[in-house]
């Protein structure tokens, strides 16, 4: 079975500024697959490009292939990538104009969605799937403002999920969580892997070891290991690799 | 342990010495904070003066009648200006419908379509060249391409007036308010699989409406007092009239035509009517600000 998401020989710039140096690596479906790596390295805009968000950046591009399913994802329209493709970012951005019923519903409802019926029981469905249902039970037609940034985040992921994408990109989304609501992410994340393919950025060792399945080790722009979790945190073959999640050196 | 709290008691204890220059400092800047809250005081204290003058001379006139009636003839106490107010709303009106479709729309253009770019920079310049233009040369453009060439002054050419010197000042604020959106927000729409465009119209512009909205009756309230551009297109009218195609009356040029007039009554009439004109310019603004949502956004 080859990959959900292969990439290959991948380079993305912003303006004059080369970003991503050619990488090539297959991410398993039903799988929690980790980046890793020193800030600046790439690993935001690798998720970025496999979505086609890297590109809504002005003078941002890329060179190289990103197949979803075996079929190239810059020869598709980025509509249908960016839904089948879902995206929770480092901040939980929800929408402040909008109830939190209107922020779970609305990718359906501005996509032509209009069954008041079927809305209904999608948010209630996704709602419960990020286990924020009982929690926001009697004000779904309150702003989503009120809530902390634990259920903020969840409230994205859900938001996320209505629209029934296939993979799930992460960037850092427990970074501006305390240790609690990080762990209930962390949870769902474990939840969501048996009908998600799931790529998760973070700057936490310990969550990486947590909670995937695979780990890619990026600095500067290139892939410097990709293997099974286990493997690269207990016998990384590279020297790089080994003084990063030690701590010794970025 | 113990040695370190008896260090930070004798610290507690000790006086603080000022540096050299210190008095100094304090000085130059309790000059600034005095010379600031003075320069304030002037601003408000001149308003006041104004409002309260306004208030002062228009307030006897006040009655339902000035709201109701039409003139009296000349001579005679009495009446009111029912005629100009009325015109003042039909000219806002089509000033509204001509100025915040185009100015909101330049102002979606300039924040979400060419924040950068040559071609975003020149219509950047342009539109401060229009918000520059002084309003009776506006007028004179208009009174040019419609009043002559329909052969009539009409409340449409003023409504057009006006609504061309709306249509920088909105949208500039609407540029800038967009602007102040945060890039998350967007992103998590298209992150949703949704086109641009949806993105801007359903999810961007509510989260900036109350700022867009508040820019907008800044500007209305502005042309609102507009009398210059008017010499040139809706003119004036004695009487009550509604059509569009015909002159019209507006409380600045009727406040011009009494205020200049030697008669005491019509001076009256003229106070009344600029309050009523700030009071309305007020009113819509309070408004405004009363009843639209503001967002809190997340950063």
């Amino acid at each position: 079975m080859t990959g959900k998401i292969v990439v290959d020989e991948l380079f993305a710039w912003y303006d004059d500024r080369e970003v991503l140096k050619g990488i090539s690596l297959e991410i398993k479906a039903n799988r929690v697959t980790a980046i890793i790596g020193p800030s600046g390295c790439g690993k935001s805009t690798f998720i970025r490009c496999l979505n086609r968000m890297h590109e809504i950046v002005p003078g941002a591009g890329t060179a190289g292939k990103v197949y979803l399913d075996g079929r190239d994802v810059y020869a598709l329209n980025p509509i249908e990538v960016r839904r089948r493709v879902g995206m929770i970012f480092q901040t939980p951005n929800v929408f402040p104009a909008m109830s939190i019923f209107q922020n779970v519903a609305v990718g359906l409802a501005l996509n032509g969605w209009r069954r008041r019926q079927e809305l209904h029981s999608t948010v209630e469905k996704t709602l419960s799937q990020v286990g924020l249902l009982e929690e926001v039970a009697g004000r779904l037609d309150q702003p989503a403002t009120g809530l902390s940034s634990g259920q903020l985040q969840r409230l994205c992921i859900a938001r996320t999920l209505a629209v029934e994408p296939e993979v799930l990109l992460m960037d850092e989304p427990c970074s501006a969580l305390d240790p609690i609501a990080s762990f209930r992410i962390e949870e769902l994340i474990r939840e969501l892997k048996q009908k998600y393919t799931i790529v998760i950025v973070t700057h936490n060792m310990q969550q990486a070891a947590r909670i995937s399945d695979y780990t890619a080790f990026l600095a500067q722009g290139e892939l410097i290991e990709y293997g099974s979790t286990p493997a690269v945190f207990i016998n990384p073959k590279d020297r790089r690799t080994e003084s990063y999640i030690t701590g010794r050196s970025a | 342990m113990e040695a370190g709290r008896i260090e930070v008691r004798q610290m507690a204890n000790s006086r603080i010495e000022p540096k050299p220059g210190h008095f100094g400092r304090q000085l130059k800047s309790s000059v600034m904070a005095v010379l600031c809250a003075s320069l304030t005081m002037l601003v408000l204290g001149l308003l006041l003066l104004v409002l309260g003058y306004i208030l002062w001379r228009g307030l006897p006139g006040l009655s339902l009648d000035f709201f109701t009636k039409p003139p009296a003839p000349v001579g005679m106490r009495g009446g009111g200006l029912a005629h100009a107010i009325a015109g003042s709303f039909i000219l806002m009106g089509l000033a509204c419908l001509l100025g915040i479709p185009w100015g909101v729309g330049i102002g979606i253009f300039l924040a979400e379509y060419a924040r950068k770019g040559f071609f975003g920079e020149a219509v950047r310049f342009l539109v401060d060249v229009l918000s520059g233009v002084p309003s009776i040369t506006i007028g004179i453009f208009v009174y040019t391409v419609i009043v002559v060439r329909m052969k009539n002054f009409s409340a449409l050419a003023g409504g057009v007036a006006l609504g061309i010197i709306m249509v920088p000042l909105v949208a500039r604020n609407t540029e800038g308010i967009l602007r102040l959106v945060p890039q998350g927000l967007r992103e998590a729409g298209l992150s949703l699989g949704l086109p641009f465009w949806k993105v801007t119209l359903f999810l961007v512009l509510p989260s900036a409406a109350r700022g867009i909205v508040i820019g907008i009756t800044l500007a209305g309230a502005g042309v609102a007092g507009e009398a210059a551009p008017l010499f040139f297109t809706s003119l004036n009218n004695n009487f009550w009239s509604v059509n569009l195609l015909e002159p019209v009356s507006s409380l600045p040029m009727e406040i011009f035509r009494y205020a200049t007039a030697p008669f005491a009554a019509w001076h009256e009439l003229a106070w009344t009517g600029a309050l009523v004109l700030i009071g309305i310019v007020i009113l819509v603004m309070l408004l405004a600000r009363l009843f639209l949502p503001g967002f809190e956004i997340r950063r």
